[in-house]
């Protein structure tokens, strides 16, 4: 049994230094970052023309495999694919195979048989995408993972911070709210720390991991403690985690009362975020949201060129702004 | 009581090999006779060449010790005989240089009555390569909620007892345990986990679980439990084995509970001494165990206390899994992984060769400190010493293949490694087990 087994494991070969993934920030250098972004920027500028479709990927395959809900995200993979002519395919969890119970390998398989490019993955459990890295041939692009990692969330966090800001380095951005359970906040973090933003923490001290500051931000418990900054990121509280018997914090009345966002508690100027979906009362006061200073709308605009960059990135070789500028000419 | 199945005692001359036994003052060239499956002479080499009609190993350069014996293993049978059974777990046992195992007791059925353990004393019996001993469970289906009969397992050849894989909850039932266990005289070996503190963690609680996301499995739900169950057992003037430590406050408290009097004894894995969490970043489930892998801290903390003998013995926690049931998602994936077939070496690169600890004290770790646990004799290199015997070529280089294991599971960390030190002939109980 162990040796069919083993027969069928060497067919694949290992994955080799040139198929690359985005499975993490982690993943990345600062030059990769800037370069992704900048990638992003060249796009954008396409995107105004009349015509948005740009020829790049074409003959390109891109699966979206997506085991949990998701709009933003799903989305905006599937038109940034779309837009660089790549052929797409989506599959969830639902209505699939995986309803009768196949597993992510064997899914995996199936989907690698097409021989995609990319496959990008959103997963409830951590470690999902690296699975699929180890049974395919594609790149693989983590669109979130448990609470691990949503690295493109984190890019494309940045980029609207830096078209609001007109810069990163420097940057004050205090987190708020339900960072033990955010790959949005693990990603932001260590994103931030890599183009030389200050990172805040403020969340109840039952919703901050312990050994967070080892990824160099600051925590408090005192949501004056984000006077300072120049953004207020807001986490998306969880329903789940505010069950009775959780415990993570006494009551939702509690948690908005000591730690939601609210006209009062931002200063004028202070730019607000948010990675939707929100829950307008809890994290946050509508107002907020509603206000011009927020870039709630900016963070979904960047998700489509982020994305757009991300998978040109992983697809196409070489210098790259010299290929966009060709591609601009083109379109 | 220990068991396996009958076969040719052996004759044999091992010759001229470095014959090392801390615990009989023993290191020197030697001629060693084993005849009808007992050391017979022990001789400085080449002093006899007369072979006596014996089989003639050629040793030079090769080290001989005691074989090994592990006081944990998961041999899954009954109910997960896919995973584990009794001949290919002692059959990967004697791969890896041991001359005993002990089987824990939480299968499918559990271990918790004389007629479970009699079936099972049975098979091995028929089909154990290497003698096998038996812990059966504390409480009835390691519920919590009933004592076993201790007796009567002890009777049908139970060694101790453990409700492995899941913590005594009740302080309660515990303590009636160790009264009782008076009776049988066999020590309990405990599973120090407060599930309340460890609820849905898989990752040492710390700067890599929240760097990844994982709810974190802190030091504290180990070193809580570990704390209640030492004051019991000095309440109740009883022995205690803690299983598989794992963390630096666990092995603060054994050193003074020692220090006090309490006849406490531990064991730590390979894993636990070679790793730490940062491993864990690579999410490969083949590094999910409970407990967890900790920080630099806690792992210096364990190499001291097996150091000074304060942790007596090296377990390997041998838990095969399933092929299928890891190929999941790191969060997905069961506890465990195996070990057997890669301890010595493992041990030997990790903590000899980058000179942690002696070779001595590994040696005595993995042989004499897990007998006495379970009051088994121990393996020596003795003259009239039945012949547990393992010889070792220290400086082969042996790259970690799922191709070369005999356990019918490869949930092993150690995949695609280059380790140091290989197995090249075991002898248990008088009988050649393993011969590369």
């Amino acid at each position: 049994m162990t040796e069919m087994h083993l027969v069928a494991d060497e067919l694949v070969p290992p994955a080799g230094p040139e198929r690359r993934h985005l499975l993490a920030i982690g993943d990345l250098s600062a030059d990769d970052v800037q370069r992704l972004l900048a990638t992003a920027r060249s796009f954008a500028r396409s995107l105004e023309r009349e015509m948005k479709k740009l020829p790049t990927l074409r003959g390109r395959t891109v699966v979206n495999l997506f085991y949990e809900s998701s709009t933003r995200t799903s989305s905006s993979f599937e038109l940034a694919a779309k837009r660089l002519s790549a052929d797409t395919m989506s599959i969830k969890a639902t209505g699939s195979a995986v309803d009768k119970g196949e597993s992510l390998k064997d899914t995996a398989l199936t989907l690698g048989a097409y021989e995609p490019d990319v496959i990008v993955v959103r997963h409830p459990r951590i470690g999902a995408p690296h699975l699929v890295v180890r049974h395919t041939r594609a790149h693989v692009v983590n669109a979130g993972d448990g609470k691990n990692q949503h690295p493109t969330q984190a890019l494309l966090d940045l980029y609207a911070m830096q078209e609001a800001l007109g810069r990163l380095e420097g940057l004050q951005v205090a987190i708020v709210g339900d960072v033990l359970h955010s790959r949005v906040a693990r990603s932001l973090i260590q994103a931030l720390r890599l183009v030389g933003a200050e990172v805040l923490l403020v969340a109840p001290p039952t919703l901050l991991p312990r050994g967070i500051e080892a990824l160099g931000c600051e925590c408090s418990f005192d949501i004056g403690a984000i006077a300072d900054a120049d953004v207020v990121y807001a986490l998306r509280m969880q329903s789940e985690r505010m069950q009775e018997g959780a415990n993570y914090v006494p009551s939702l009345r509690e948690y908005s009362a000591l730690w939601s966002l609210t006209p009062e508690r931002l200063r004028p100027g202070q730019r607000l975020m948010h990675p939707g979906p929100m829950n307008r009362g809890v994290e946050l006061d509508g107002r907020v949201a509603d206000a011009a200073s927020a870039l709630v709308t900016e963070q979904v605009r960047a998700g489509l060129v982020v994305r757009m960059a991300v998978l040109y990135d992983l697809l196409v070789h070489g210098p790259v702004e010299a290929k966009v500028t060709e591609l601009e000419a083109v379109a | 009581m220990l068991f396996c199945k009958g076969g040719p005692k052996a004759d044999l001359l091992i010759r001229g090999a470095r014959c090392l036994d801390p615990s009989e003052s023993l290191d020197g060239s030697f001629d060693v006779t084993v005849t009808r499956g007992v050391i017979s002479r022990l001789e400085p080499a080449g002093s006899r060449p007369d072979r006596n009609g014996h089989r003639v190993v050629e040793a030079p350069g090769l080290l001989l010790t005691p074989g090994f014996v592990d006081p944990h293993v998961h041999l899954r049978t009954p109910g997960r005989e896919d995973e584990e059974t009794i001949a290919s777990g002692t059959r990967a046992a004697a791969a890896g240089g041991y001359c005993a195992i002990l089987a824990m007791p939480n299968t499918e059925p559990v271990v918790d009555s004389a007629a479970v353990l009699g079936a099972l004393v049975e098979s091995a019996r028929r089909e154990a390569e290497i003698p096998v001993g038996f812990l059966a469970a504390i409480s009835k289906g390691q519920r919590g909620g009933e004592l076993t009969e201790q007796v009567e397992l002890a009777d049908a050849g139970a060694l101790g007892f453990s409700d492995d894989g899941h913590p005594v909850e009740s302080a309660g039932l515990l303590r009636r345990g160790l009264q009782y266990s008076a009776v049988a005289g066999r020590p309990l070996a405990l599973h120090c986990e407060e599930r309340t503190l460890s609820r849905d963690g898989q990752v040492h609680e710390g700067e890599v679980s929240a760097e990844l996301g994982f709810t974190g499995y802190p030091s504290i739900a180990e070193s809580a439990m570990v704390g209640r169950d030492l004051g019991l057992a000095a309440h109740e003037e009883r022995p205690l084995h803690l299983l598989h430590l794992s963390a630096r406050e666990s092995v603060e408290l054994l050193r003074r509970a020692q220090a006090d009097g309490v006849r406490a004894t531990a064991e730590v894995t390979p894993h636990h001494l070679c790793l730490t969490h940062e491993a864990v970043r690579s999410l490969d489930p083949n590094l999910k165990m409970n407990p967890p892998l900790r920080a630099d801290g806690d792992r210096a903390a364990l190499i001291d206390a097996l150091r000074d003998g304060s942790i007596g013995s090296i377990a390997t926690d041998h838990a095969p899994h399933a092929r299928h049931e890891k190929e999941v998602p790191f969060e997905d994936a069961p506890f465990g992984v195996t070990g057997l077939e890669t301890a010595f070496a493992a041990l030997y690169t990790h903590l000899v060769v980058s000179g942690l600890i002696s070779l001595e004290t590994l040696l005595a770790r993995l042989t004499a400190g897990p007998a006495g646990v379970y009051g088994l004799k121990p393996p020596r290199l003795a003259v009239d010493a039945p012949a547990d015997l393992v010889l070792l070529d220290l400086s082969a280089g042996v790259t970690v293949r799922e191709s070369a294991f005999h356990s019918r599971s490869a949930n092993s960390w150690l995949l695609g490694q280059e380790l140091q030190g290989q197995v090249r002939l075991t002898v248990a109980r008088g009988r050649v087990v393993h011969e590369l």
